[in-house]
């Protein structure tokens, strides 16, 4: 039973992850119908940038803002040089444009920081948690805890600011939006900041237990993809559950189904996505698209 | 003076031309509205004024020249326009359909007393306020549209066939306070209209369009006067 719960609790943190990187991919799908597949990469050079910052001897914390902040302003710089001049393409050009954002920017990682995979830090001790008899690593409490304030900043975001309000309607409605004085460019780019601020905190969280390396984000951007079709790709919410689901289901079927164990568990994942678009492509929580043709 | 004045405006979507050099104005504080059938390019004639389709000729507002600024920035200046199709945001709220419209206002005073301002117009609004939008009936998302570009406190107010679908009752009462609208708050209004018999009891002063031109003109009494604007648009 304990074997049980410590799992149940290791699949919530990376859980919590995957549903981070999956947020991010759904803020991004709702507000302009395109899947940004090069969130991951983006993710992993954020924590790139944290690791040089603590390299140069940036305390933790500090380091971590300050990527949250140089995230933010590179994603809304990706979307203003890289994503507005194909704004209006079909979305076929957007996703190529996306796909060649992903390789540059990991052979940009490469070339910068080499393909050696190097220790990222864990803001929290190395000490594990005793609760009764069950431990638990403190890294996937705080990752927990972590994951939790980053939706809990976002939600009171979305939900209670003018801005926030103001980005809900231009990824609505653009046509009424711009008759209110909405800046609808504008509003895509900041979503494209936040969303790279929330991989940032994603990458941050997850170096410490896969090691930072160019790659990092390669796997875990199918868990989010597995977790934002799961929760639906049009509920922020849904894509949360269904990264914690994802999570804990990836580490119960490693543990206790012996023919797939660690080697097989991305599988899991795949399969998750195919089953899920086989019986509801809409998801759990997403609402089914009603489009008038 | 003339708020808003339009000379040889054209309009062309791609390739197809709409609008082929029409004139008009809106008096400050005036009521003017636009008559014509469907596809004459009534709307065509209100998206030019905000900015969103390709123009020629002149528009001015207030005594400058608008022609090719963004909408965004014409809203600024005090356009508030509700759209063809009532561009209700459906799934958010009625309370935040109209915070929206008081995004790009200028100057001071409370949104929340701006809120309590059309509240005050539209009661059933109040009642509605924490559901969304898309849950609203027609007449209630017109009344929506008309209540969302009124917290801009604009100068102007566009309408764009706030009769259409509607039953007369609910026309009658939209149009009631587009008028109270016009008298105690000094908003002039450019309404643009298919049913005639309405448009021309409210406004001032009337244009017809024929497929992208002005055919007629002149004041709204005069014209509803006119023998053939009765027989094709007014039915008696």
């Amino acid at each position: 039973m304990e074997v049980f719960f410590q799992q149940v609790v290791s699949g919530l943190a990376t859980g919590g992850i995957y549903g981070s990187v999956a947020l991010a991919l759904v803020m991004i799908y709702q507000a302009t119908d395109v899947v940004n597949y090069a969130q991951g990469e983006m993710a992993m050079f954020s924590t790139y940038i944290a690791w040089t910052l603590l390299d140069k001897g940036v305390p933790y914390w500090w380091a971590f803002v300050l990527t949250l902040v140089i995230s933010f302003a590179g994603g809304v710089l990706l979307e203003r040089i890289v994503i507005r001049p194909v704004e209006n393409k079909p979305i076929l050009t957007i996703v190529i444009v996306c796909i060649g954002l992903l390789v540059i920017l990991n052979s940009m990682a490469g070339w910068i920081y080499s393909y050696i995979q190097k220790p990222f830090p864990s803001p929290f001790p190395p000490k594990p948690i005793m609760l009764g008899t069950v431990v638990f690593g403190a890294h996937d409490l705080g990752a927990i805890g972590v994951t939790l304030v980053v939706l809990a900043f976002l939600y009171a975001f979305f939900r209670f600011t003018t801005l926030g309000l103001a980005m809900r309607a231009a990824a609505q409605n653009p046509v009424s939006s711009r008759l209110c004085g909405i800046r609808v460019g504008w509003m895509l780019a900041i979503g494209w900041g936040l969303a790279s601020m929330v991989g940032a905190v994603a990458g941050m969280m997850v170096a410490p237990i896969v090691f930072l390396d160019p790659n990092m984000m390669a796997g875990i951007l199918i868990y989010a993809f597995a977790s934002a079709t799961l929760g639906g790709f049009t509920s922020p919410g849904g894509a949360v559950l269904g990264g914690l689901i994802v999570g804990v289901i990836e580490n119960l079927v490693g543990t206790y189904v012996h023919f797939i164990g660690t080697e097989l568990k991305l599988t899991v994942a795949l399969a998750l996505i195919l089953v899920v678009l086989v019986f509801k492509p809409s998801g759990l929580f997403g609402r089914v698209a009603v489009h008038r043709v | 003076m003339a708020l808003l004045e339009a000379r040889g405006l054209q309009a062309q979507y791609g390739w197809t031309k709409v609008l082929h050099g029409i004139d008009f104005a809106v008096e400050e504080g005036g009521i003017t509205t636009i008559l014509g059938a469907n596809g004459a390019g009534k709307t065509t004639t209100l998206r030019a004024v905000c900015g969103m389709v390709r123009t020629a000729g002149e528009i001015r507002f207030a005594g400058q020249r608008i022609n090719g600024r963004a909408t965004e920035d014409l809203v600024r200046l005090g356009i508030g326009h509700a759209p063809e199709g009532r561009g209700t945001f459906v799934n958010l709220t009625v309370e935040e359909n109209l915070r929206l419209g008081a995004y790009a206002r200028s100057g001071g005073g409370s949104v929340a007393q701006d809120l309590e301002r059309v509240y005050g117009y539209f009661p059933v609004l109040a009642q509605r306020k924490k559901q969304a939008g898309g849950t609203l009936s027609g007449g209630e998302q017109q009344m929506l549209a008309v209540a969302r570009a009124l917290m801009l406190r604009p100068r102007l107010l566009l309408l764009d066939e706030p009769s259409l679908g509607l039953a007369p009752l609910v026309v009658r009462e939209i149009l009631r306070i587009v008028r109270t609208i016009n008298r105690e708050e000094r908003v002039s209004v450019l309404l643009v209209e298919q049913n005639a018999a309405v448009a021309l009891g409210l406004a001032q002063h009337a244009y017809l369009m024929e497929t992208g031109r002005v055919v007629m003109s002149g004041p709204a009494a005069e014209l509803r006067q006119n023998d053939a604007i009765r027989r094709a648009y007014l039915g008696y």
